[in-house]
Order: structure tokens, then sequence, then C-alpha cells
């Protein structure tokens, strides 16, 4: 199967810069900032295209044509709004708590940047390749809830203080069933790392390979991450007919602008995880048994499937957000208590019974 | 129950009423002390059964301040307008019939900012629209405000 | 307007005020309230008005009843076309002038477009309240079209002063007939999506069942009226009780709910968006020829008197009360106005609720805060 292998770049590169450096640490500082460097370009253009994307998305979804005057189309809309609000003034607050005011916006960042570290975007092409992918990328989302506790508490503000404590509630509860969905997924693949998830779905995607269990795992892991990012019918966190922006209400200009960026890459992140772990990743369609039917499929750049994919579930859950009624703090949590997690331990129950009698295909 | 027996229902609670013409409604003048009884006798009495307050309105009626309500039954249908005053100017107290009828809370409130009428027993007498450090209450005749009002008739 | 020190009390150190300010989303104009609360529940709620109050009765009682019509457009300029009808009735009343047939078909009409309009803004505003922000678009774009009629019959797309003492100003238009025609087509079929979207989504009927529960009793003593009374089994239609204009020729239902919830409330303005439908229907075929409009005096003077006189305005019961003591301005007139009604009971309707409860009941209510303050 003809698909190029990043690794072999990537090693190149490496042994162009320890030619010329040696082995050792400078080496490793230099590729790291290389590759921080990558990420943080990558982070930016892709935050601004999702912000244009959800703008033209709710606005047909409304029936009307959303931006469509600066650029063709409206392309350069948002680097518009974000030149200007860099060029904003950063109200500082007197009786909030300067130093966590400050420093709340950019620990959402990096948990979300972490979390993309792990992601892989065609074969080879990922900064890390754990064993243990799956965990360590919940790990580092869940840092996000700190940087939200901490904005709201240092806001000095009520409305504030109750927005983040909600969503702090709503992100602890609903990790549980982000894990366990991702837990059946690991039970069928017999591995936590990301390369060999996909390798294993090189057949099929699991969602078809695991049949009913899979199935259910994804639905309730499409729920739960919704959730999770503070997105859709669960946004209550920053519910602006309620509290007019929650625990980001005092925050202006760049910080603002930090905030609404991580909400749109967790998005990324989160739909990211889903084709990976549940489409295949960057693995194009292919059914066993029509070699000529996988043949063609291949000849579509993995990095083409790769963000196809992810942008299809981004576009479900915009979906999602622009249609429903938002819930309520104590539906949100009886929902997640009481529903998705009996049904997500049971689900865990009958994948691990029909891994064991092999009744998958 | 029909105009007449509603009239003789009302004298019979207060001996002092009169009643004036009008093509619409009984409109019944009480005086000050037998308001509060005749009103519970009106709303709790299953011949008239008077539980709804439709309207309550301030009125100066130069030179009494007093105060118009409109009273009706949701299961007889039967409408009655009560009106009651009091002659003085600087210190106007009337009952008030918040007890009876929690949608008066709010209505008296406003009367007593734009009339100045205070009301015992109210279980919160302040201002509702305006200021609380307004002086003055507006829609008295003898109101004066040569900033916000503009005199036409001059 | 500046409270600088809030009087309420606080009974225990958990419980904390919380100010929804007059600027807020979802107040719905400029009404502040000062909610206690402990924790997510309410424990009290006092309502700070008068952000907007102009002194509307006070104008009034220099102007002459031909001008107050327009000043009870600003009333609750959702319903401007009842309000105005409300003063023209009281004074032709008060004068014993026979309005003509055609004009009151023309009133008639025009009310019930106007109770659409105004339900349909306030769907898409609860559904906006609630969160799903598509509806606000597809309850506006549905709007229009009797926002356009409106601007090519009566001159103006809220606020209309199509009514006069004795009739209207003007004849309908040829069109007119066929455009309403149009436009219920039109409604009909985007109604049944309406009930997709909202009532039948079941976090929609999460959020306002069981919230904001009042009694029939309750609710009469507050005086809620309105289809926020109707909603708890209130009877309490004016059209019904007290008929006027050219509603004794039509026929229609008075709905009525006894839960007593937000979700009745809401359900009783999406039966009276049906119920305005088939009325129009019934009326729009048979506008008799003749007179828009009765003679009357360039100068109209009320018997000496009080006269008080209702009309069913979208949120309820609106009553213009008049004492006239032979002038041409009136001695004093006195609106009673629904949501002033409507506001009282919000506090004995939101105590133990959460604060997204408060806000799904204050949409359920559909309070238009100009007429509060007047």
């Amino acid at each position: 199967m003809f698909i190029y292998d990043f690794s072999e770049l990537t090693s190149k590169i490496h042994a162009g810069i320890a030619g010329s450096f040696g082995e050792g640490l400078l080496t490793t500082t230099i590729e790291m900032t290389i590759v921080g460097i990558v990420f943080i370009t990558f982070f930016a253009v892709l935050g601004l295209f999702l912000v244009y994307m959800e703008r033209k998305v709710c606005a047909f979804f409304q029936c009307r044509l959303g931006p469509n005057r600066v650029g063709p189309w409206g392309l350069l809309q948002t680097i518009a709004d974000f030149i200007k609000l860099l060029m904003k003034e950063l109200i500082t607050i007197k009786s909030a708590d300067q130093f966590l005011f400050n420093v709340a916006p950019f620990i959402v960042i990096i948990a979300t940047m972490l979390a993309m570290g792990a992601i892989p975007f065609a074969k080879g092409l990922h900064a890390l390749d754990f064993d243990i992918g799956i965990l360590y990328v919940m790990a580092t989302s869940s840092l996000g809830v700190l940087g939200i506790l901490l904005a709201g508490w240092s806001s000095n503000n009520k409305y504030s203080l109750i927005g983040a404590m909600r969503s702090g509630a709503q992100i602890v509860s609903y990790e549980l069933s982000v894990g366990l969905s991702l837990m059946t997924i690991v039970v069928l693949a017999g591995t936590m790392q990301f390369s060999q998830i996909i390798a294993g779905q090189e057949t099929a995607w699991f969602i078809f390979r695991g049949h009913i269990p899979a199935f259910i795992a994804f639905c309730i892991f499409m729920v739960a991450s919704t959730a999770e990012t503070n997105r859709g019918p669960f946004d209550l966190a920053e519910a602006e007919s309620e509290l007019t922006a929650g625990f980001h209400t005092e925050y202006s200009g760049i910080k603002f602008a930090l905030f609404f960026l991580s909400e749109f890459m967790n998005m990324f992140v989160v739909a990211s995880i889903a084709s990976t772990v549940f489409f295949g990743g960057w693995m194009p369609l292919h059914i066993p048994g029509l070699g000529g039917f996988n043949h063609v499929m291949d000849f579509f750049p993995p990095i083409v499937w790769f963000f196809g994919k992810t942008f299809t579930i981004i576009f479900l859950m915009m979906w999602f957000k622009w249609t429903f009624p938002r819930l309520r703090i104590d539906q949100l949590l009886t929902l997640e208590w009481k529903f998705l997690l009996p049904i997500n331990l049971v689900n865990i129950l009958i994948m691990a019974l029909c891994v064991l009698n092999h009744w998958y295909f | 129950m029909t105009n007449e027996a509603l009239k003789d229902f009302i004298v019979t609670c207060a001996p002092g009423a009169t009643f004036t013409e009008s093509k619409q409604m009984v409109v019944a003048i009480i005086p000050q002390n037998d308001f509060f009884t005749l009103v519970k006798k009106l709303k709790e009495s299953a011949t008239t059964a008077f539980d709804f307050l439709v309207s309550l309105t301030g009125v100066d009626f130069n030179p009494s301040l007093g105060v118009v309500y409109h009273l009706e039954s949701s299961e007889l249908k039967h409408i009655v307008c009560l009106k009651t005053s009091t002659d003085d100017r600087i210190n106007p107290i009337l009952d008030s019939i918040t007890s009876l009828y929690p949608a008066a809370e709010l209505q008296e409130r406003e009367v007593f900012d734009l009339f100045g009428v205070r009301f015992n027993n109210h279980p919160d007498m302040r201002r509702l629209f305006l200021d609380d450090e307004w002086v003055g209450y507006p829609l008295r005749k003898d109101y004066v405000d040569t900033v916000n009002i503009i005199d036409l008739i001059k | 307007m500046v409270d600088a020190d809030i009087t309420e009390k606080k009974d225990t150190v958990e419980e904390y005020l919380i100010n929804m300010g007059p600027q807020h989303p979802s107040t719905h104009g400029v009404l502040r309230l000062v909610v206690n609360l402990r924790g997510e529940i309410v424990k009290d709620l006092k309502p700070h008005c008068g952000y907007i109050h102009r002194g509307i009765e006070k104008m009034a009682e220099r102007n002459t009843y031909t001008q107050i019509i327009h000043l009870t457009d600003r009333l609750d300029y959702l319903s401007a076309h009842m309000n105005n009808e409300a003063v023209c009735l009281l004074v032709e009343g008060a004068l014993e002038v026979e309005v003509p047939e055609r004009a009151k078909y023309i009133r008639t009409i025009i009310s019930e477009l106007s109770r659409l309009a105004s339900h349909q803004l306030w769907w898409c505003v609860m559904g906006m309240d609630l969160g799903a922000l598509t509806t606000f678009f597809y309850g506006l774009r549905d709007r229009e079209h009797i926002l356009d009629i409106f601007e090519e019959n009566c001159g103006g797309r809220l606020i209309q002063s199509y009514n006069c003492p004795g009739g209207v100003m003007y004849d309908i238009k040829p069109t007119f007939q066929q455009k309403v025609k149009e436009c219920l087509a039109y409604f009909k079929t985007k109604l049944p999506e309406y009930e997709d979207l909202l009532s039948g989504n079941v976090i929609f009927q999460q959020r306002t069942k069981n919230t904001g529960l009042i009694t029939k009793e309750e609710a009469i003593a507050y005086g809620m009226t309105g289809p926020s009374g109707r909603g708890s089994g209130f009877s309490c239609d004016v059209r019904k009780k007290n008929p006027y204009s050219a509603y004794d020729k039509v026929t229609f239902n008075e709905i009525l709910r006894t839960e007593g919830d937000s979700l009745a409330r809401y359900k009783v303005r999406m039966d009276e968006m049906r119920e305005s439908m088939s009325i129009i229907e019934q009326l729009i075929d048979n506008i008799p020829e003749g007179d828009f409009a009765a003679k009357m005096k360039p100068i109209i003077k009320l018997p000496v008197g009080e006269y008080y006189q209702r009309v069913e305005a979208c949120r309820g019961e609106f009553g213009v009360y008049v004492e006239s003591r032979g002038e041409k301005n009136p001695y004093r007139i006195k609106f009673r106005s629904p949501n002033f009604a409507n506001l009282s009971a919000l506090d004995y309707m939101s105590r133990g609720e959460k604060i997204a409860d408060l806000v799904a009941i204050m949409s359920s209510l559909d309070l238009v805060i100009p007429d509060i303050d007047r």
C-alpha cells in the first residue's frame, strides 16, 4: 500500500541538524523549537479557519449569508477580527487577582496544545508517539478546567464565579464518560498507542469492526466531548442569555481572543481524537475483500482523509450548537451520572465479551 | 348579582357609602374608615366573590387625594368600582389591601410614588418609578417642576 | 437612577445578591432584578422599575384624546394597535358614536395580525433565551411578512397609529386581502416547523416543565391575565367576556390550560397563534363595504363622568380608565397595564427555582418593560 511515511522526512531533518550540531541537548532543543513554531502557526491558522467556518455554518443554518465582504467569500474576516482584538485596550481590573487573572487564558491554551501534540496527522506526522497515547491526551485536555476555574475566581465577579463553578462541575463529570468510551475502543484495539490504533484499522475502521458497542461508544463520546468543550447544548458556562459571558466576562482584547480560540481548538482536538479512534484517522476507507476499491481510496493523500473526517465531525458539533436549547446544570449532571455512566459501563462489558469471543470483524 | 343588589350589599357593609351615576358599572364612594372591611367582605362573601383586582388608580380629586379600585369576580362575572379618599394633603394615609390582593403591592407603591398617599400595613412602602431622593409627587395637580415640564398654557 | 444602598436583607452568609441589571440580554427591556440567591436557587426577587418611566399619564392630562392615541402606541409597542383601539372605543362609547362595520372588521383583522406578530416575536426570543439561537432568525424572518402588510396599509411597521375615534384613519389598500391571505398561507407551513424545533424538543420540555408554577387562585390574586393567566386556568379573555369590534361575529376558542408552568404558558401562546389565524380567515373575505370612519367633531369632549374600557392586548387585559370633567383633556387617565400585574407575580413564581429557570419563566411571561413603567 503506497502511503508516504513522514518518518523518512523527520529522520532526514534530524540527521541534518545532528550533522551540524552533534547529538545532544542542542539538537533536541532546536528540534523542539521547530516543532513548537510549526504547532503555534498551525494552531493560529486553524483557529482562524475554524472561526470562519463556524460563522458561515451558523449563518447558513439561520437562513442568512454570514461574512462575505472582507475578502473573497469573507475568508479574511477572521484576520480582520484578530487585528481588531489585538488593538483593543486590555482592561485591568483593580480588585481582580492580577497574577491568576493573567495566567488563566494561557493555561487553557497550553492544555490544548499539549493534547494536540499526540495526534497523528498522517503516517509518521506527529510530535509524540507515546505508548499510552490515549491516556496522555485525556490527561492533558483535563488541565483546561484549571484555566476556566482560575478565570472565574480571579475576576472577582459573581457572574464569572457562577459560570466557572458550573463549568468545573461539568468538565470533571464528563471526563469520565469520555475516558470510558475511549476505553471501549482500547479494549477492541488492544493498545493505547495512536499509531498502533490506526494501523489496526487498516482492514476497516473500528466503528464498523466493533459494530454495536463501538457505535454506542461513539455516540457517548460525541455527547460527552461536546460537554467537555463547553459547546453546543452544554454551554451554560458562558450562557449569553443568562450570565452575559460567564467566566470570561471580564476579559477583553487578546486574552478574550485566547479563550475564544482555545474553545475552537479544543473542538478540533476532540474531533480529531474521535476520527482517529473511531474512523481510522489518516487511514483511507477500506472494505475488506474489495482490493480494487481499496487501491482507489489509497490515492487520496492521508492528510486529506484526516482533515476530511475531522471537519465532518466538527460540522456535526456545530450543528448541535445551533439547533438545540441549552441544558440546565442539574439536568446536565443528571444526564452524565444517571444515564451516560451506566450505559458506558455496560457497553465496556459488552465490548469485552465481543473481543473475548471474537465476535467482531 | 345585579347592580341594585350590589348597591344594597355595599350599603349594608359601609353605611356611609354614596353612589354616582355610571352606565357601565356600580360606582361607590366609600368613607375611609369602612373601606378595608367592605373590601374584605366583598372578597370573602360567596354572593359577591370579588377575587380579581383589575385596576388600582390614584386620583387627585382636588382637594382630596384618593384611590379608585376596580374589582371583578372571576366566577360571577360582575364588576364594581370603589372610590375612597382622604382630605389630608400633607400626610395622606389610606388602608392597604395587599393582604387581600397581592396584586395591590406594586400598584400601591406606584400611587405612593406619584401621589404621596401612604398605605397602612403595606409590606414595602417606598417609591417605585422615581428615585428615592425625588422631592414631590408628580401626578398631583399642584405639582410644579419648571425644569422638566414645559407649561404651554401661559 | 442610582440605588446606592440595596435595602434587601440577607438571611445567612451563604446567600448573595446578584443584579440582573437594566442591561441584560434576557430581561427584554430595561428591568432591574435584584435576585437573592443561595447557590443557584432563587430565594427572593425584587424588581426595580422606572428606567423607562416617561410620565405618559401626566402627559396625557394635557393632550386631547386624539393625541393620547399616539401616546398609547408607545406603551406595549407590540400590541400598539390594540392599545389605540382601547382609547378609541372608550371615546366612542362615551359619546355613543356608532362605528361603521367596515371599520370594526378592519380593526379586528389588524389586531389579530398584531397578536400574531407579537407572538412570533415572543417565540423567537424564548428560543434564544433558552439557548436555541437559530429560532430568533426564523421568527423574525416570518414576522417580516406581517410587518410589510402593516407598512403598506397603516404606515408603520411596529407602531401604527391607525385608529382614530370613529374608525380608522384611511381605508385599506386594494391588495390588503390578498396579501393577508398569502401571509397566512405562508405561516401555516411554518408553524409546524416551529413546533418541531422547540415544542417537540426534549431539552426544551425539560427546561420548562414544572418551573414557574402558579395556581389559578394565585394567578387571579396577582391579577395575571392574558396567556400567562390562561396557562393557569384563569378564564380572562376580554374578547369573550366583553366582546368589542367584530369579535362577536367570529367563533374562536379560548385556550385554557391547567398546569400553570412555563410549558403551559408556551403552549397557550402557540395555540393562540392558530386561533388568531382562524379569526382572520373568518373575517378577511367578508369585510363589508361602507365608510371606514364615522364623522366626529374636530374637538372631542367627553361628558362628565368616568369610563373604563378594556381590550385583550397580546399580553393580557389592557384597560383605560378616564375621569372626565367635560374638558377636551381628560382629568385623569390611567392605563391598566397587563405586564405590570404579570411582573408582580414573578417573585412568587420564581422562589425555589434556579437562575436558568428564572430566565425561562421571564420569557414565558413575555414582559414588555415600557408597559410596566409607562
